[in-house]
């Protein structure tokens, strides 16, 4: 039999990503927010942020969920085409969610939807959601811990346009999501865009976006360009942060990637993060190094 | 933006003096209730039921803490606000029937809340969404738990709060909301937005 890799070392390594994850902005979102608390003008909105990065700066300092809704378990697990094998990697991330629920600790946000009760460990069915995908020629394992908010995630939309509707279609149908939002999803918001491919698809390359560094233009000039007027189109509704009224705060960023589509069908998914942005990244190599890349280890 | 701040039980006089955009603090007792204590304390009331503690001139406040067990003591980690308009359909009766003055969440509330308010005089106040270690700060302790079957996030919780804010206000007694107010002022924007976008709404 060929020998298979330490999962142990996965789960604890997972563990810790979620620690980070909730305890920690990576350090784009926090000075990002930072920037933002400055150039606010609109004196509710800048009150807002001024809570909102003494809350972040606390929750570091003292190792606590910058937020009581610490999400539900969403992992993204890029294998390395050359990394060892690995066997049972669902157990095993299932195990580190349910050992973070009382560790770090996070909220128990697993609910059966058809009978009611929470599962009180963050595992359910299909619960931790894990997506997986290849990288060509690495060698190394990159997991991503991914715990999503509630609020900010029952304001994400999906439209199934008529393809005449065309790039107007989609500009109208991000900015109606963001009226609909308004203060709801917690802004200043980060939006993800998915276009293209199928409802599941757009939603899904919606959600990826949200992993990109703020600031960070897609390579595609066109779509580069929409994302920056799209940004700037969702600041001018003027929501701010928490709703409350604010010139520069009611978005972070906007980030889009599209897929081909069908000839009868234009989707588009929103997908929206709040600006506690909770994401931490690793990579997990052969000789079982491990490399975080969003945040330091103490 | 005048601040004031108040001890539990707050009256109707208390918050009659508020208007949105002012900022207050509280002192004394907060309890938690989100859609399933809601809906529990609404069906038990209709059965002509008791509740676990007298509601009358507490605040509500929309949200599911992480909580601690310490021994027999739970701790309050984190917590923050959760979106307040799931409660709508729950709000104008629940703040009626059990005289509840102040309603705290984030986001604001619709239309139907708004009326509630302005007739049965309550307000609505907003802790800024997700700032749950500076929430956790002015709460000194779970006095009581109740409903732990509906699970951690969704039960009732006692707090024992010390200038617990800043909450801004959202929804007046006299009608007035300034998340409707800023709604307004967005979709009056829209005309050059779509200018921008070279779309029309």
């Amino acid at each position: 039999m060929t020998e298979t890799f330490d999962n142990n070392l996965i789960e604890d390594t997972t563990v810790k990503l979620l620690k980070f994850a909730a305890t920690q902005l990576p350090n784009d979102v926090s000075e990002a927010l930072k920037k933002m608390y400055e150039a606010e003008t609109k004196p509710t909105s800048k009150a807002a942020l001024k809570t909102i990065v003494e809350n972040f700066g606390i929750a570091e300092e003292t190792s606590t969920p910058m937020c009581q809704d610490t999400g539900i378990h969403i992992y993204y697990v890029n294998i390395g085409e050359n990394f060892p094998k690995v066997v049972g990697i669902e157990e095993t991330l299932r195990k580190a969610s349910a050992r973070a629920t009382k560790e770090v600790p996070m909220r128990p946000n697993a609910v059966n939807p058809i009978v009611g009760g929470n599962s009180g460990d963050n595992t359910g069915r299909h619960i931790p959601f894990i997506n997986y995908d290849f990288i060509p020629g690495a060698d190394y394992l990159e997991i991503t811990a991914f715990p999503k908010g509630g609020g900010s995630e029952n304001m994400c939309a999906l439209a199934m346009l008529k393809p005449g509707q065309g790039i107007k279609g989609i500009k109208k149908f991000v900015i109606d999501s963001i009226m609909n939002a308004g203060g709801q999803p917690c802004p200043p918001v980060i939006v993800g865009v998915g276009i293209g491919g199928g409802a599941d698809i757009a939603l899904k390359l919606g959600k990826k976006q949200l992993m990109r560094p703020l600031g960070q233009r897609h390579s595609d000039p066109k779509i580069a360009q929409l994302e920056e007027d799209l940004l700037k189109a969702i600041n001018m509704t003027g929501f701010g942060s928490m709703g409350l009224g604010g010139d520069v705060s009611t978005a972070l960023d906007v980030k889009i990637e599209y897929a081909h589509r069908h000839p009868a069908s234009l989707p588009v998914g929103v997908t929206i993060q709040c600006w506690a942005a909770r994401r931490a990244t690793c990579r997990i190599y052969p000789d079982k190094r491990v490399e975080f890349l969003t945040h330091k280890e103490a | 933006m005048a601040e004031y701040h108040f001890t539990t039980p707050i009256s109707k006089e208390d918050v009659q003096k508020l208007k949105i955009g002012d900022v207050i603090y509280i002192s004394g007792i907060v309890f938690t209730a989100r859609d399933e204590a809601h809906e529990r304390a609404l069906e038990m009331a209709e059965k002509g039921e008791k509740m676990p503690i007298d509601f009358e001139g507490l605040a509500v406040y929309h949200c599911g803490p992480v909580v601690r067990q310490v021994g027999d003591d739970w701790e309050i980690v984190a917590a923050g606000p959760t979106t307040s308009t799931r409660l709508d359909m729950f709000e104008d009766e629940f703040i009626k029937e059990f005289k509840v003055n102040v309603v705290i969440g984030k986001g604001g509330m619709g239309a139907r809340t708004v009326k509630a308010m302005k007739e049965l005089k309550a307000v609505y106040t907003a802790f800024v969404g997700g700032a749950a270690v500076v929430a956790a700060k002015g709460i000194k302790r779970v006095k009581e738990v109740h409903w732990l079957d509906l699970g951690t996030p969704e039960c009732l919780w006692v707090l024992e709060v010390e200038k617990f804010g800043p909450l801004i206000v959202g929804i007046d007694t006299n009608g007035d909301s300034l998340f409707q107010n800023v709604a307004d002022e967005a979709k009056a924007k829209l005309g050059k937005i779509g200018e921008f976008l070279d779309i029309t709404f």
